[in-house]
């Protein structure tokens, strides 16, 4: 039945924290590090040109790095990766028929502008996603809250940032208890008609909207005034410097220069 | 100080769509009392509750929490003598983790931090749940959220607890260990609940409520031995007072 697809969906997408051990390399890291290094790395890898696929390439050192001192385990970054990347084949899917003009040739083959640009979306989409993920899994995103705030990210983002985070969740599994109800009513017709889907909604709205009234009246109770105080003692030591330096210093060179073409020059100038 | 540390004056209270949901109700509940809120569904068990917090405030009528009237201005000192804990833990516990969600409360009345911590491992202590403050509340399993939610009022020190059906939802065993830990509190307790068994092993006092106002007010003990007044509140007596089917009649 189709709303234990969803909830097997779901039980993959299952929490990114604590997929690295806290007492990793990476684990142990300043979260503001972590957080200002991943902000340059998509900073990094949205400047490129959209034709460049090959000079992006090395910036997946930065992934591959932070999963090693991580000790992240693959798969579950990499499911996650392929589960939103729907979203990015759409975006470029019709770039190779749009943009039909060669740009240069891999042996026999022709390379078109719409098929590079297409890669580079794709390659681009995936460095980004898989070190945002990695940056969530190896600090937590409570963590990663608390440098955003440090960083005056505005206290009003901040917090909904967490509750989404925390709620996400509970709001999936009452769209799929809703589904499910459903489903069971209407044996012949499991998924929704668009008619039906508005009242649906309309329920799983107002559900989520009580909700969040209850744990509005919750936190009040327990004195919220509108800041949330998170515990989370940040110390930058020596490591972290060294670490954002380091990487800040990586990215700079690889956009800079066109490291996989400087090293097949070097690499050819050789055998030559 | 007054000697009634809760009191509700002749409360009126309608929903927003026009519904009444209390309809003039009164009692007073003295330190250390603990106290059963019994009822049908809509009876206004949970209407009260939420009235002595100051979540919802009545359209006339008074409530009052230790030295505090409850209106918009003493919400600040209402709450913090006052621990609520809500039907589903999910509610409450929105925190990554359990330690920070018990932290929460003692962290928004401005404690240093060392009287945070003193607090926080004294609340999870006291609730049977120091072994879960690290663990991520939508981990827990349902007797385990709740203990992690009693622990996250406990850690503001509140004289009064009030507790929206604590035993909803828990297997036989968590019901059990619940009714232990409630018992062990000498805090002065509201529970609102259908589980009338609980109510008599927890609370010496219950009242008894019916359409919006109080139909009873007593001896726990008195209260459900009168079979007529139950049935007329859509209740009927604890199993613990039932004659045993295999026995026969008491």
């Amino acid at each position: 039945m189709r709303t234990d697809g969803i909830a097997a969906a779901l039980a993959h997408v299952e929490r990114l924290d604590g997929l690295a051990r806290a007492d990793s390399l990476a684990g142990r890291l300043d979260p503001r590090a972590k957080l200002a290094t991943t902000l340059a790395f998509l900073v990094t890898v949205a400047s490129y040109g959209r034709y460049q696929v090959t000079a992006l390439l090395p910036l997946a050192l930065f992934p591959v790095a932070i999963l090693t001192l991580g000790d992240v385990p693959l798969a579950p970054i990499l499911i996650r990766v392929a589960l939103v990347s729907p979203l990015a084949i759409l975006v470029g899917i019709f770039n190779p028929i749009l943009d039909p003009s060669p740009i240069g040739s891999l042996g026999p083959f022709v390379i078109t502008a719409g098929w590079a640009s297409f890669a580079s979306i794709l390659v681009r989409f995936a460095l980004s996603v898989s070190a945002a993920l990695l940056l969530v899994a190896t600090t937590g995103l409570d963590a990663v809250c608390a440098a955003l705030s440090r960083f005056r990210v505005p206290r009003v983002l901040v917090v909904q940032l967490l509750f989404l985070y925390r709620y996400l969740f509970v709001l999936f599994g009452e769209v799929s208890r809703t589904l499910r109800a459903y489903a069971l009513r209407s044996p012949s017709h499991p998924v929704p008609r668009v008619r039906e889907a508005g009242a649906l909604l309309g329920q799983v709205l107002l559900r989520t909207l009580s909700r969040a009234q209850r744990v509005h009246a919750a936190m009040l109770c327990r004195g919220f005034d509108g800041e949330l105080r998170l515990r989370r003692p940040l110390r930058a030591r020596s490591a972290d410097v060294a670490f954002v330096v380091t990487w800040f210093a990586f990215f700079a060179l690889s956009r800079a220069f066109d490291l996989p073409r400087l090293l097949g020059n070097a690499v050819a100038g050789a055998v030559r | 100080m007054s000697h009634h540390l809760v009191s509700l004056s002749d409360v009126v209270f309608d929903y927003p769509d026009g519904t009444p949901a209390l309809r003039g109700v009164s009692f007073a509940i003295h330190h250390g009392e603990s106290v059963g809120l019994v009822g049908a569904n809509g009876a206004g068990k949970s209407t009260i509750l939420l009235h002595l917090a100051g979540v919802l405030l009545p359209r006339s009528g008074e409530v009052r929490v230790g030295d505090w009237p409850v209106t918009p201005k003493t919400l600040a000192q209402v709450r913090r003598s006052l621990g609520f804990v809500f039907q589903d833990p999910d509610d409450q516990l929105f925190s990554p983790s359990v330690g920070d969600d018990v932290a929460f409360g003692p962290l928004n009345l401005g404690l240093p931090d060392d009287v945070v911590e003193e607090r926080v491992v004294y609340a999870l202590e006291r609730a049977g749940a120091t072994a879960l403050r690290p663990r991520p509340p939508y981990r827990l399993s349902g007797g385990e959220k709740r203990a992690a939610a009693i622990a996250s009022v406990l850690s503001m020190s509140p004289d009064v607890l009030v507790m929206d059906e604590p035993s909803a939802g828990l297997d036989p065993a968590a019901r059990r260990r619940l009714i232990g830990l409630l018992r062990s509190f000498e805090h002065t307790k509201v529970v609102a609940t259908h589980d009338l068994d609980l109510v008599l092993e927890v609370c010496a006092r219950t009242i008894v409520l019916r359409d919006g106002r109080v139909a009873a007010d007593g001896p726990t003990a008195s209260i459900f031995s009168d079979e007529a007044l139950l049935s007329d509140c859509h209740l009927e007596k604890p199993l613990r007072l039932q004659s045993c089917p295999r026995c026969g009649p008491r």
